[in-house]
């Protein structure tokens, strides 16, 4: 992606001037960043794959914990989330459509609007982030669930000796399991925002270049390899939605 | 002596313009773009390393030279095999063959101009140096102790070295190596000369093909699982340790996913280089070009389903354990199809043995061995006698240094031509390969031994009855150190006083010989078109190349 952006700083206008010196024809150059960032993707697919099997094998190994765990996620506001981001794939699409189409006026728009959904996404997930951490739920020393679940340890503590005679309904709950799984809820979504992130840089040097007329219909490579990206970015973010916040409903 | 000596009336005279001398200074090194360059300039980062982890390796055979614990402490012991791994594997053997010599050749046997994003290539030099700085610091810090496997929850809670700073260079320099692979896969899609159609590609392309496909699919891995482990370390919350209700052979599992596959980063490339020294010192085409080609395809996918192979003791189902095992043994399949195909070429064909071919034969006698031990080690039963013991340092010494490095000098030596335009001294490399030879036998072949006698690794003492073997590997050691000061030492002496190359010496028939040699910055005059096979030869008496373009 950084490639095919730098391309086009050699050529001081768009079009074939574009062309890097490598290449034999734009169309060459087009099938190589695309190729890049397919394989780029690729490897991104791997990276999220390290934690999704750390998710798979603890959830399989301790599920009411991470049901508890799951319950503590606020379903609104992920799933707001979720609808801000399909939505931002949708203009991120039309975005590409309009560089396709040679329509500055709309690219810039598109591209705006699609900045300003991802920021929204960031803005949420921080205040959920704040959320988590005054409830101390962010694991470590401070880590504590809400007053109404039982953990092993708060169990032990009660006079009656309760914890002999667990109810079947209720299964005593190991604290650091559920750590456990804000700590993998913590790293995946991290992860994946600090994705958002780098996505929304990306945009906002789209918007730049977008101004200054660098992307024409023979040329848009950058504007359809970010939008790539975008959606990759949105689809890690429908497999994370589900996995992580809704979870603690099936009761 | 070369086989194909220029004739007397013609004089070889360097090309007036070429990529050496294209531009003089450090800054049109260090802001080069040149595939051609950026390999050099991973050749001295590269070597620079080896000889870092060949100081390490010193240490540890000075110290097997008595079964006492004399030289250095236990605790200093541990750091310098570490240490000693973690620079060779990640700073050495991965990018070796690859970001060297795949960098210099890929382009110029598909006849383009550069790889697919010379930025990209740049940028993967200056990562992995960033990298190797970052754990060179750690080095110099104090070291780190916990084995290059980075074993959960010592790596995360108990050790109190530089797990911390080793751990990010080595994610960092992971990144040059994805980089590597991403624009090698680009390049070998998109830019090949017109007529180059897949299965008239050079082995060793092949052999690069299987081998980024490994880089981009497995280093992504180890990147997280070093990221995991780190946060894990710094803030104590985490998935690996059991005090924090983590699962270690968790850890296990993810790292040996990539370092299995890793083995073969190392080797694969190796074998693309055997593939086109045999083919050019026997001229002959190479027998079943493609079952070697698909076989580097195959090794780089089932090489990816076998890492269960290093947990067959730490907890891992007996199902589990059988299965892997099973897997493993298939791997070695497709390697032993090359073995074969080799040998098979070299039937009834009349070899040069010139410095490049030894090195050739000397990685398929020494893969062999390694590969062979390999099976042992895939067989339940007997992994469970010689786990953890001096039979399996043994093993893969036999595949990485026997294997991959042998393959790695071959292939300086067969290209040097071309990268720097003067020929080494053939006598003096005919004596460094046999050197290396017999100082590597020496050396590892006493190790399968004190293995299967019990001997474990990773220790600074041992009972007295070993003390022979080891004495025989630690002599054989400073053999071997001196058969790799050997080849570094001449080729940078060749560099100015080595008679000057033709541009195809051997002569072969790859693209990269039908330039100048060095090559001019663009590579070719004119944009080749291929209408030969990979190993088209003629016969041996008519000299010239089959289908000029
Ligand atoms: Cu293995």
């Amino acid at each position: 992606m950084a490639e095919s952006h730098a391309a086009t700083v050699e050529g001081s206008g768009p079009s074939t001037t574009a062309l890097a010196h490598h290449f034999e024809d734009m169309e060459q150059q087009r099938e190589a960043g695309t190729l890049g960032m397919w394989v780029f993707l690729i490897t991104e697919i791997m990276f999220f794959g390290g934690m999704f099997l750390a998710y798979t094998l603890y959830r399989s190994k301790y599920p009411d914990e991470f049901a508890r765990g799951s319950r503590e996620l606020s379903i609104l506001l992920g799933g707001i989330n979720t609808v801000v981001l399909i939505g931002s794939s949708l203009t991120m699409a039309m975005a590409v459509h309009s560089a396709q189409t040679g329509n500055r006026k709309k690219l810039i728009g598109f591209l705006a609007v699609t900045l300003l959904l991802g920021l929204t996404f960031l803005g949420i997930k921080a205040v959920e982030y704040t959320e988590k951490f005054e409830h101390h739920h962010f694991p470590g020393v401070n880590f504590k669930l809400g007053e109404h679940s039982e953990t092993a340890s708060q169990v032990a503590q009660k006079p009656d000796g309760a914890a002999a005679q667990p109810q079947a309904q209720k299964p005593v709950l190991d604290s650091k399991r559920v750590q456990l799984f804000f700590w993998i809820y913590f790293a995946m979504t991290g992860m994946h925002a600090l994705h958002m992130i780098i996505g929304a840089g990306a945009l906002s040097f789209l918007i730049y270049y977008s101004r200054k007329g660098r992307y024409t219909p023979e040329y848009y490579a950058p504007v359809e390899l970010t939008g790539l990206y975008w959606h990759f970015v949105d689809i890690v973010w429908i497999f994370l939605f589900p996995l992580l916040y809704l979870l603690g409903l099936h009761e | 002596m070369i086989s194909t000596a220029p004739k007397p009336s013609e004089v070889i005279v360097p090309p007036q313009r070429h990529y050496l001398n294209a531009g003089y200074g450090v800054k049109s090194w260090l802001l080069t773009t040149d595939h051609k360059r950026i390999g050099l300039l991973y050749l001295a980062s590269i070597t620079l390393f080896f000889f870092l982890g060949g100081a390490f390796a010193t240490i540890i055979r000075l110290e097997l030279a008595t079964p006492a614990g004399d030289l250095v402490s236990s605790e200093n012991y541990n750091k310098f095999f570490t240490m000693h791994g973690v620079v060779m594997i990640f700073f050495f053997l991965i990018p070796s063959v690859p970001a060297v010599l795949g960098n210099f050749l890929i382009p110029l046997m598909i006849g383009a101009k550069d790889v697919a994003f010379p930025r990209l290539n740049l940028l993967s030099w200056y990562v992995y140096n960033i990298g190797a700085i970052i754990t060179l610091y750690a080095i110099i810090a104090g070291g780190v102790d916990t084995g290059w496997t980075f074993y959960a929850p010592l790596s995360t809670t108990y050790s109190n070295t530089n797990v911390m700073a080793t751990g990010v260079g080595i994610f960092i320099t992971g990144f040059s190596s994805i980089l590597t692979g991403l624009n090698f896969i680009v390049t070998i899609h998109t830019l090949r000369a017109p007529g180059l159609t897949w299965l008239k590609m050079p082995l060793f392309l092949w052999a690069h093909y299987a081998t980024s496909l490994i880089q981009v699919l497995g280093t992504p891995v180890i990147a997280i699982t070093i990221l995991l482990l780190a946060f894990e370390r710094a803030v104590h919350v985490g998935i690996f340790d059991p005090a924090l209700g983590g699962d270690p052979v968790l850890f296990q599992h993810l790292f040996w996913f990539y370092s299995h596959p890793a083995v073969y980063i190392m080797i694969l490339p190796s074998m693309g280089i055997v593939s086109e020294i045999v083919a050019t010192f026997v001229r002959k085409n190479i027998f079943g070009y493609k079952f070697i080609a698909f076989s580097s395809i195959a090794i780089a996918v089932f090489g990816f389903l076998v890492w269960g192979h290093h947990m067959f003791v730490s907890s891992q189902s007996v199902y589990a354990g059988m299965v892997f095992s099973f897997l493993s043994m298939a791997v070695a399949i497709p390697s032993a199809v090359k073995v074969f195909n080799w040998t098979a070429t070299l039937y009834k064909s009349s070899v040069s043995y010139q410095t490049p071919m030894l090195y050739a034969f000397g990685f398929i006698g020494l893969f062999t061995i390694g590969g062979l031990t390999g099976l042992f080690l895939a067989a339940l039963g007997f992994d469970v006698h010689v786990h953890d013991t001096y039979f399996v340092v043994a093993h893969f010494h036999y595949i990485m240094v026997g294997g991959a490095i042998m393959g790695y000098l071959g292939g300086l030596h067969y290209w040097w031509p071309k990268i720097s335009g003067r020929m080494y001294p053939e006598g003096w490399a005919k004596l460094g390969v046999l050197t290396i030879f017999v100082g590597f036998n020496l050396t590892f072949f006493p190790q399968f031994l004190l293995g299967y006698m019990g001997m474990p690794r990773r220790y600074h003492a041992y009972s007295e009855e070993f003390q022979v073997l080891n004495v025989m590997s630690s002599a054989g050691a400073s053999i071997l150190a001196v058969g790799y000061l050997l080849p570094m030492i001449y080729l940078i002496w060749s560099m100015r006083y080595g008679p000057v190359a033709s541009a195809n010496p051997w002569p072969s028939t790859g693209l990269e010989w039908r330039t100048s040699s060095p090559p001019p910055p663009e590579n070719f005059e004119k944009t080749p078109v291929v209408t030969w096979h990979a190993y088209e030869f003629k016969p041996r008496d008519q000299a010239e190349i089959v289908g000029e373009f």
